[in-house]
């Protein structure tokens, strides 16, 4: 599979990361349902996660793809316990609008 | 051009094209389905960069445990209907410009990067061989911490979801 | 002995400890004793000091080094030599009686614990002022007692007038304590140390090569530290107005102990004093003025307590002319009989107005004669002692100081022979008004009249023997030398300072006391024909009294003066800050500030909305300025 990658650029994987990387960060500031927020930050994560990737196998080296590993684990970890929270959100404010879970300023 | 430059080009699109969808869809469902479509197109990189073991793991964990999640969630909470109403049209476009710049900002950090040519002997560490290896030694302080991490998520996630706390 | 030394202060420390801590734990009684044993202790160890100082040099004990900062060094170290050791024995003995009386005197008081507690602290910090050796440690003591007197005069602290008191005792002894400072900074720039031992016993005094001017300055400035203390012109009125305070404080502080740390200082330092004439003529100017003064206005006075607090600065300016006269045992020597007399005066004085439920004013006592017998005799002593009829203790100390003046200098000597007859006069007008005739107060309070419980009246009879006995210790020389007695008094005290005054002659001698005498025998029996053959009265308060008399009724007007020179102007100074300064300049900074603050608060809350997706943009634009702080 080396032949794969050598006609590719790594660049080109570091552009495609900074996009969906933009693209993320681009949800989270216009969307206003937390779930698609969270969603979004899932998105942002996996730019992340494949910049690593793609860096660990340029460069011939695993902990790249260790790393990935523990990311996909602390993100499921994350997205249980932060759906957990807004399931509870909606029950007491009964909408998971960001306009009006505005408490976040005292 | 050969066909792996082809594959990749295709995946990159699929992958860009379904993350805006997600974005601008203004059902929750949909949102979840082009996301499920981005986690395919990335796991298809993985395996373009001899990442197979990811590659499946990615598929597992994401598509398989984390879409499903979020369904779920969205189901409960019967979020499927297109009544989210829009931002307002200024935060939008102030939004758009927070992006711009930071899109500029980074390209033009890339920009001056040398791109790194692979390594000749790199093939093969996506192997479950050599990942369990560097796992396991390497790191096997962080793996077993992890476990830590979700026992504490499994609980927090069960007591959050109770009816009625005290 | 030096074991003795280190224990002396510590047992009233710790009783105070006690005392001061337990509070109300402790029974009046048990409070009582811890504080009468701490001082009695004390008192015992003294008399084992003073026995082993009668074939002794000094002797330093050094407790632990203080101060060790590169040339200045002030270690915690006692000198005890015959000058402390005599004061030891005075205060420990004097204070010992005095904490007797106070637990008659005192025992209906509320604050009974915290009296003892506070009377422990007070006779701790004069050990540690008389035992120091250095200027520091004297320092410390110095400013300890100012402090206890503070708060004994302000003892009944419900009443305005007492604080009032209070505070101007403190800020007037203030004014000295800065005059003590500066000589101290002085003398460490001068000779680079501030131990008694290294400056006077070491030789450094006599080898330095410290102009004549410097010298005097430090004196000086030492005197007005003394001043302060010991209630001379012009700081002495804080003294009559420290009468506010419980009766046995006035003995025991404001007669006996404390205002003769003055004296002990100057004679502490003599070897200063003695280096610079100029000082040694002012200290006497001074001392003599002073005694003149109190004396007169004592006169006119007719609260009992006030005829004694003035008597008492008139005495204290007589030792201070002692001082200046270069008489530092006959200062001294006065120091110890004027404890005893006027300890015993002001005890007896209490327990008058013990009897009497607290009336001061002598117009309205009389004839206490029959009621209070032991009172009286042992009030009649303490007349006659200070009065300076022989052979009772004030007449030899008296006619020491006399004796040194009229050697000196005879218009000193006419001034002191002046303020003796007018102390006759008065104490005898005291005594008349107060236990002769007939009474004059109330109904009620006639009634009530009785002769004090026994632990009052045993301390007033030990000070009256101790009045009628302590003269003898200083016999003087004249007549001393034909009988073959020393005065043991001076021989005593030779080693820890340099008296310079030259024998009388024997003809002379006599002959002054004879007339000094008979003199004032005369001005007693006059006193004794007003005020008990006519049964004079003196008149009211409302009563506008003419000329001189006037004058001096109202204490030459000097509190009014003080108040016209340096109280309303500091009071209109201190309003001003208040007005312009602080209400102004400072509140408008602070104002000034807050509001600035609530101001930009109200636009930059505008951010904080709360709003996670706004933050969100926050971020990024943030995060990419970031990138652009870095990159370029």
């Amino acid at each position: 599979m080396q032949e794969v990658i050598s006609g590719i650029p790594l660049v080109n994987y570091i552009y495609i990361s900074a996009a969906l990387f933009g693209i993320g960060a681009l949800g989270v500031m216009v969307r206003r349902n937390a779930i698609v927020l969270f969603m979004c930050i899932e998105l942002m994560l996996n730019a992340v996660n494949l910049l690593l990737v793609a860096f660990s196998s340029y460069l011939g080296d695993t902990s790249g793809q260790v790393f990935v590993f523990f990311i996909m684990a602390v993100a499921a970890a994350e997205v249980a316990v932060g759906l957990a929270i807004l399931i509870m959100i909606y029950r007491n404010a009964n909408t998971t609008d960001t306009e009006v879970l505005n408490q976040l300023k005292w | 051009m050969n066909i792996t430059q082809y594959i990749f080009w295709f995946l990159s699109f699929l992958a860009l094209l379904s993350a805006l969808m997600v974005v601008f869809s203004k059902n929750p469902v949909y949102s979840v389905l082009y996301l499920i479509i981005t986690f395919f197109a990335i796991a298809g990189h993985y395996v373009l960069m001899s990442a197979q073991f990811l590659a499946a793991v990615h598929i597992i964990v994401y598509a398989g445990a984390i879409m499903v999640l979020f369904l779920y969630t969205i189901m409960m909470l019967n979020l499927n209907k297109e009544t989210e109403p829009q931002k307002k049209t200024y935060i939008q476009i102030i939004a758009i410009v927070a992006l711009g710049l930071l899109m500029v900002t980074m390209i033009g950090s890339i920009k001056g990067a040398e791109a790194a040519q692979p390594i000749a002997d790199a093939a093969g560490i996506g192997t479950v061989e050599k990942l369990g290896d560097v796992l396991f030694n390497k790191f096997l302080l962080p793996f077993e911490v992890s476990s830590i991490l979700f026992l504490s998520a499994m609980v927090g996630a069960v007591y959050l979801s109770k009816k009625n706390l005290q | 002995m030096e074991q003795l030394v280190k224990l002396v202060p510590l047992f009233p420390l710790i009783s105070f400890a006690i005392i001061g801590l337990l509070n109300r734990k402790l029974t009046k009684i048990h409070a009582a004793i811890f504080a009468c044993t701490g001082v009695l202790l004390s008192f015992v160890d003294s008399i084992m000091i003073f026995i082993a100082q009668l074939n002794h040099g000094p002797v330093e004990v050094k407790i632990f080094d203080w101060i060790v900062a590169g040339d200045f060094s002030a270690s915690l170290t006692f000198l005890c030599d015959h000058l402390s050791s005599i004061f030891l024995l005075v205060i420990t003995g004097v204070g010992f009686l005095i904490h007797i009386f106070s637990v008659g005197y005192m025992m209906e008081d509320d604050g009974f614990r915290r009296f003892f507690a506070y009377l422990n602290l007070f006779i701790f910090f004069m050990l540690l002022l008389v035992l120091g050796n250095n200027f520091l440690v004297m320092f410390i003591g110095w400013e300890g007692v100012g402090f206890c007197s503070f708060m004994l005069i302000g003892f009944w602290f419900k009443e305005e007038a007492n604080n009032n008191a209070a505070k101007k005792a403190f800020v007037m002894n203030r004014v000295g304590d800065l005059g003590f400072l500066i000589a101290m900074c002085l003398i460490f720039v001068a000779f680079g140390t501030l131990d008694f031992t290294k400056l006077f016993s070491g030789g450094l005094l006599a080898s330095t090569s410290v102009s004549n001017e410097m010298m005097t300055i430090i004196t000086l400035c030492l005197f007005v530290g003394a001043m302060g203390k010991s209630a001379q012109i012009p700081l002495y009125t804080w003294l009559p107005d420290a009468m506010a305070g419980p009766t046995p404080v006035s003995a025991l502080i404001h007669a006996a102990t404390m205002v003769t740390a003055g004296i002990y200082m100057v004679a502490r330092t003599n070897f200063m004093f003695n280096m610079t004439p100029a000082t040694l003529e002012f200290v006497a100017i001074i001392g003599a003025l002073t005694a003149l003064l109190g004396a007169s206005i004592g006169l006119f006075q007719n609260d009992i307590k006030k005829v004694l607090a003035y008597s008492t600065v008139s005495q204290l300016g007589l030792m201070f002319l002692a001082l200046g006269l270069g008489a530092y045992s006959a200062a001294v020597f006065h120091v110890v009989t004027h404890a005893f007399f006027k300890a015993l005066l002001f005890l007896g004085s209490g327990s008058v107005i013990h009897s009497m439920g607290g009336e001061q004013d002598i117009r309205k006592m009389g004839g206490l004669k029959k009621h209070m017998p032991v009172t009286y005799m042992t009030f009649l002593i303490g007349t006659i002692a200070i009065s300076g009829i022989p052979p009772l203790a004030g007449f030899f100390s008296k006619d020491q100081i006399l004796a040194a003046a009229f050697e000196h200098n005879k218009l000193l000597f006419v001034l002191g022979m002046i303020v003796s007859l007018m102390t006759a006069f008065y104490m005898f007008r005291l005594l008349f008004l107060t236990f002769h005739g007939s009474f004059r107060g109330t109904h009620e309070q006639e009634h009530h009249l009785h002769e004090s419980p026994f632990t009052m009246t045993f301390p007033l009879i030990v000070l009256a023997i101790f009045s009628v006995i302590a003269g003898f210790i200083g016999f003087p020389h004249a007549l001393g030398e034909q009988m073959g007695i020393h005065n043991w008094f001076d021989d005593f005290l030779k080693t820890s300072v340099s008296s310079v005054h030259t024998e009388a002659h024997l003809s002379t001698e006599l002959t002054m006391m004879g007339i000094t005498t008979a003199l004032i025998l005369i001005v007693i029996f006059i006193a004794r024909s007003i005020y008990v053959g006519k049964g004079a009265i003196p008149e009211d308060e409302k009563v506008e009294r003419k000329g001189l008399q006037k004058l001096i009724y109202n204490k030459y007007y000097v509190d009014e003066l003080y108040n016209a020179l340096f109280t309303r102007p500091v009071d209109k100074l201190s309003a001003f800050f208040q007005n312009f300064m602080d209400n102004k300049i400072v509140d408008g900074i602070v104002n000034g500030l807050g509001k600035t603050t609530t101001k930009g608060g109200s636009y930059v809350r505008i951010l904080q909305s709360g709003n996670i997706n706004a933050y969100a943009i926050l971020f990024i634009l943030a995060i990419t300025l970031l990138f652009l702080i870095i990159l370029f």
